[in-house]
């Protein structure tokens, strides 16, 4: 196995026994990136030198004996989070050239835990896509597949981890951006609870839905940077002021008086037939390590949650995106003779299509006349699907279903049709609306037309549970992980 | 359409954003496409259910208001397009 191919707790232990330095295992990363980026472009900025002075203070911290779990282990970081004095454009023109004064809570954590930067990862512009192809510089492509998407918007943070491009990625997730581009990519990918971990120093998209998380290469690991990374954090006035379980302790391999529930609303017309099939296997297999399954669990309003979603989403992302003027920092078009005209020539040139579409939606549903038709509707749809959430977890432990209805799409497919792209995320969008968490674990592969000696496309499992319950997810997906081999595939590149 | 040409660039103005001729068209049509899409939404009945607006209910959150250092000027006005004498420096507000 090569040394790039390590998960956290793999390489965590070799470095522990001293058989590997960060500084090896940081090179081994950074030659990884060199021999397969040009073909994914997973990453805006690769940060080499500071990578290697980092692994060089974790190999210091090693041998003086108080390493963390992540200590000395390579990482990629979603290019909307901020890093104190490295480049952070959240993928728009308008912030190419922003260095933030100061590091997000999630950056200062892993930082006090021995993070080594190897990179900030390509991304929707400001979040807004399911592909990634709504970056201002250029698409990632799917490790896969180099003619299909790696999915969004935090397909650079996907992609990066299932190319072995590092050893795991930090992401957000607004209506399944980190959920989504995990399936596509046969990687796990992490939602936690809304307010679990802060959202301090992530450049925000929709303040009610947004939350950050980690993508890795198996649920230990996810387990293993979710301890890190939760947590209360006074800057963020939403974070939860509760305390941080040992995420590690629901990795328990068998799943005995779990009460699992598959909600018949998610196999939404359309689906996959391939990735039908692989989710009804998954939870069968649960069914086999000891679960209690429910197939006829129903949430009735969750054909109207991605309408409700699109509502709110773009109300909320006009409200954060008024700050770009031209002005503080950013882009600014001078072209113009007063303020008020170059902060509109600013927004025209600085923006992207799918940003200034939902600029617009929102602007739209707030305006005199429309906000109750469109946004005050849309919030009480919106309590609505919390409450079907809430009564299902009176019954169930955890709701199983697809990602994504289908498997990674080709680039181009559906940059023309905004709708279509949209209904990518039919299946994910319930769980930011309710503020519940959600994990996506690789349960199998998808033959879309593969090329002969090709395994297909990655299909992924979404697990659900009640706010706060991220151990029963882990637990769950856990199990299934160690009884499954979905997650050990690697991308032939 | 469910939305027209004007109300387009009436919408981007709003946000203090020009649209070019040629953007507008195209916003018109996506956007009314979209717009039809959330009429979905009026057969839902919520008469008599409360908005929510954050999925996890919080009190106000409320700190001492205590003095701490800001981040040093410098660093802040780094990121400004133009800047002077410790402001942030704008072409002329009144036409």
């Amino acid at each position: 196995m090569e040394l790039y191919d390590l998960t956290i707790h793999e390489a965590a232990d070799r470095l522990a026994r001293r058989e590997l330095s960060s500084r090896e295992l940081t090179q081994a990363v950074l030659d990884r990136i060199r021999q397969v980026e040009e073909r994914i472009r997973t990453y805006v900025t690769v940060t080499k030198d500071l990578a290697l002075k980092q692994a060089e203070e974790a190999d210091k911290r090693i041998a003086a004996g108080n390493a963390t779990p992540l200590t000395g282990i390579p990482a990629a970081i979603k290019d909307l989070i901020c890093t104190k004095g490295v480049p952070t454009t959240c993928g728009s023109r308008m912030l190419e050239n922003f260095l933030p004064p100061y590091q997000a809570h999630v950056t200062e954590r892993l930082l006090d835990a021995g993070l080594v930067m190897v990179g900030k990862a390509n991304m929707d512009e400001f979040a807004m896509g399911s592909s990634t192809e709504n970056s201002a510089f250029y698409p990632t492509r799917n490790p896969w597949d180099l003619e299909r998407v790696p999915g969004g918007s935090s397909g650079g943070s996907a992609a990066t981890v299932a190319a072995s491009e590092c050893i795991y990625a930090l992401g957000s997730d607004t209506g399944g951006s980190i959920r989504q581009p995990a399936a596509l990519c046969g990687v796990v990918g992490f939602k936690p609870t809304y307010g679990r971990v802060s959202r301090f120093g992530l450049v925000a998209f929709a303040s009610s839905l947004d939350q950050i998380g980690p993508l890795t290469k198996d649920v230990t690991d996810c387990a293993l940077v979710m301890n890190v990374i939760a947590g209360h954090d006074k800057r963020d006035a939403t974070s939860a002021p509760l305390d941080v379980p040992d995420y590690t302790q629901s990795l328990i391999p068998d799943l005995k008086g779990i009460r699992i529930g598959v909600p018949r609303e998610y196999f939404v017309e359309g689906m996959d037939d391939d990735v039908r099939a692989s989710v009804e296997a998954a939870v069968n297999k649960m069914q086999e390590l000891g679960a209690e399954v429910d197939w006829e669990v129903s949430l009735p309003s969750t054909g109207y949650a991605l309408a409700c979603y699109y509502i709110i989403a773009p109300s909320e992302a006009m409200a954060n995106l008024a700050r770009y003027d031209g002005v503080k920092y950013g882009y600014s078009d001078m072209r113009g003779d007063t303020m008020w005209r170059n902060m509109e020539l600013t927004r025209q040139h600085g923006f992207g299509d799918e940003v200034k579409r939902r600029i617009m939606l929102g602007t739209y549903a707030l305006s005199a006349g429309y906000y109750d038709a469109y946004y005050l509707k849309a919030q009480k749809v919106r309590t609505l699907i919390r409450r079907e959430f809430d009564a299902a977890f009176q019954r169930c432990d955890v709701l199983v279903t697809a990602v994504s209805p289908t498997p990674a799409f080709k680039l181009g497919e559906k940059t023309a049709d905004p709708l279509q792209m949209y209904l990518s995320d039919v299946c994910t969008i319930p769980v930011n609306i309710a503020g519940i968490p959600a994990i996506s674990v690789p349960c199998g592969f998808a033959d879309a037309s593969p090329e002969p000696g090709r395994r297909g496309l990655p299909v992924g499992l979404q697990i659900m549970a009640k706010p706060f319950d991220e151990p029963t997810i882990l637990r769950v997906a856990y199990a299934y992980e160690q009884a499954t081999e979905w997650h050990k595939a690697r991308p032939k590149l | 359409m469910a939305i027209t040409r004007e109300e387009v660039r009436h919408v981007a103005m709003l946000f203090r954003m020009s649209v070019s001729e040629e953007d507008i068209a195209k916003f018109q049509q996506q956007l009314s496409q979209i717009l039809d899409y959330f009429q979905v939404l009026q057969q839902v009945d919520t008469e008599g259910i409360p908005p929510t607006s954050h999925p996890i209910s919080l009190e106000n959150v409320m700190r001492a208001d205590e003095p701490r250092p800001s981040y040093p000027t410098e660093d802040i006005l780094a990121n400004a397009p133009l800047s002077e004498a410790g402001f942030f420096r704008v072409r002329a507000v009144l036409e």
